[in-house]
């Protein structure tokens, strides 16, 4: 690897742009993956800043189940992006269509449309685990090429016994 | 109307609302708008289809997943629906806890709702001050119904947990906390004078056009509606807990801000009210698996408006027809009146306002020639930014603000 690769891995992963897209979710995600860039968790400390724009983005975080309407545009976000690109699936509907699963407007997770490097479930999921999930793929950032081939998969925190009682 | 002179830009259609993603078709004269025009169903993902095959229980679950925002309200309202078919009656404990959670609720939203629309006029420190308060509700939510967002607090025929003693003192713990830093955004809202004249005379709508438009909930009472579902037709505990409904004459952005930071110190109090006041009991009664046929509406209150839901059983076990109006629907009904001959930079917030479930995606604008011609594509953000920049370039400039706020931050 030379110099200046090494030096785009380097600044890709102490800073790597985000771009969220709804793809149909109920919000509950959306509002967690704000709620992890607020002062309470604030992702901004890992240099994450959430982007506009698709070109500008190295990774692309997407809530919800894929809806038939959505399909073509997340297709078109997706090829916008410049390479090498890395998807975030976040909660359970971006994983596998989760509650959705056989609505007849639902194709399923996110990756029956485009490759996913990232699952994590959870509905919705906690921002400790969106936290975990962007730690993990921002250590594979650093072999971008095997990325989309192995799959990180975030398991959801063990329930405690304080949250019942 | 000089009709060479009218641009029209689309904004939308990734919309994130809950079942109302929309299409604003914005039509342009110069800066003013000319016109909108407003198309729907993009997002939808056939919830009250997957409802008829989905057994009762199933679909409280479902529900609850119309929209994250609003998680305990679809629920209750559809249970609602329910009850009434089965004539069951919730006990007293299990209606106390119902309104709790619903309360607590409306506090998360009503917040969330702040630092969204403070994000859209450029006022960046306030967005980060109510996400941070909101944490504390979240927390409460967090540990009275084991989850953030989806609690899950109902069953059919009453509630899902109870709470105890310990939950009692901490949730009078946080409402001291929040009620204190509400105190304070409402000072900001009423005292700095940036505020006022950012959100002044924007998004009109009379009192007159809010009966006409159906306009439901925080939109409607701030011009000067008086009408809540939880006073004018009770459901759960709020037959018995005292409250005012908030109204304002405004009938602007501001109205509609002040509505809601005024509608937090209520819900603060009805949150006091309930934990000093909820009786002993059980908190449910036990549902039958199968619902005897019939049907039944019944209405909410939820933080964004009026919440309808209409429920068809057959005998089985699960429902025949499932129909949910969320009080969006109806409110984005009254945005293209709101916006008649505002500015450009006044789109954000105005759609804002009405609190549709927004969140942070990107929403691509194309800004067209009605021929055809000059095409222009303008992102979200870059609508956001216009609108930020052209106010500035008019005199209302949240730099000092912000910067000023950051520097009392505890």
């Amino acid at each position: 690897m030379g110099i200046v690769n090494k030096l785009v891995t380097w600044s890709r992963v102490k800073s790597p742009w985000i771009l969220h897209f709804n793809t149909g979710a109920c919000n509950a995600c959306d509002i967690e993956v704000v709620a992890s860039i607020t002062p309470r968790y604030d992702v901004e400390r890992f240099g994450l800043l959430l982007k506009g724009t698709p070109r500008h983005a190295d990774v692309l975080v997407c809530s919800g189940p894929l809806t038939r309407q959505i399909e073509s545009r997340l297709v078109r976000i997706y090829e916008q992006m410049a390479h090498p690109k890395f998807v975030v699936a976040v909660g359970t509907c971006a994983c596998s269509g989760g509650v959705f699963n056989g609505c007849y407007n639902i194709k399923g997770g996110i990756d029956s449309a485009i490759p996913v490097s990232a699952y994590i479930p959870g509905c919705p999921v906690r921002p400790e685990a969106i936290i975990d999930g962007v730690v993990k793929l921002l250590g594979s950032l650093q072999n971008p090429t095997e990325a989309p081939a192995t799959p990180i998969v975030i398991n959801p925190p063990e329930e405690s016994e304080e949250l019942h009682g | 109307m000089d009709l060479n002179n009218v641009v029209k830009i689309p904004i939308g259609p990734q919309h994130p609302c809950l079942k109302e993603p929309a299409c604003f078709t914005v039509s342009l004269n110069g800066e003013r708008l000319a016109g909108l025009d407003l198309r729907l169903g993009y997002n939808h993902r056939g919830i009250e289809k997957a409802a008829e095959s989905r057994t009762y229980i199933q679909n409280i679950y479902l529900i609850e997943r119309v929209c994250g925002i609003c998680s305990h309200s679809h629920p209750s309202c559809y249970i609602q629906c329910v009850e009434q078919i089965a004539g069951l009656e919730v006990p007293a404990r299990g209606r106390y806890l119902r309104s709790l959670i619903g309360e607590l609720e409306r506090v998360h939203s009503h917040l969330l709702w702040l630092g969204v629309a403070a994000y859209e006029i450029g006022f960046e420190t306030l967005l980060m001050y109510s996400w941070r308060d909101r944490e504390v509700v979240m927390d409460i939510l967090a540990m009275l119904t084991g989850n953030r967002v989806n609690y899950a607090a109902n069953v059919i025929g009453g509630a899902n947990r109870d709470i105890t003693e310990d939950h009692k003192k901490d949730i009078l713990k946080a409402v001291d906390v929040l009620e204190e830093r509400t105190k304070y955004y409402i000072e900001v809202a009423t005292e700095e004078a940036t505020l006022i004249a950012r959100l002044s005379n924007v998004g009109y709508i009379s009192l007159d056009d809010v009966k006409l438009m159906g306009t439901a909930g925080p939109t409607a009472r701030a011009s000067g509606l008086d009408y809540d579902v939880r006073r004018d037709d009770p459901y759960a505990a709020y037959k018995d807990i005292p409250f005012k409904v908030i109204t304002d004459t405004h009938c602007d952005v501001y109205g509609r801000a002040l509505v809601r930071v005024g509608e937090l110190m209520e819900s603060y109090k009805m949150i006091r009210h309930i934990i000093q006041n909820i009786p002993d009991g059980p908190i449910a009664v036990k549902a039958p698996r199968k619902i005897p046929a019939g049907e039944a509406i019944s209405r909410y209150e939820a933080p964004r408006g009026e919440d309808v839901h209409y429920v068809r059983s057959n005998g089985t076990d699960k429902p025949e027809r499932v129909r949910v109006r969320a009080p969006t629907m109806v409110n984005l009904l009254s945005v293209p009146k709101m916006l008649e001959g505002d500015n450009l930079a006044d789109v954000p917030i105005t759609i804002a306002a009405i609190d549709p479930c927004f969140s942070c995606t990107d929403r691509a604008i194309r800004v067209s020639d009605l021929d055809g011609g000059n095409a222009k594509v303008m992102t979200w953000n870059e609508t956001r930014r216009f609108g930020i920049d052209w106010y500035r370039k008019n005199g209302i400039d949240f730099t000092d603000l912000n910067k000023r706020l950051a520097g009392r931050m505890r």
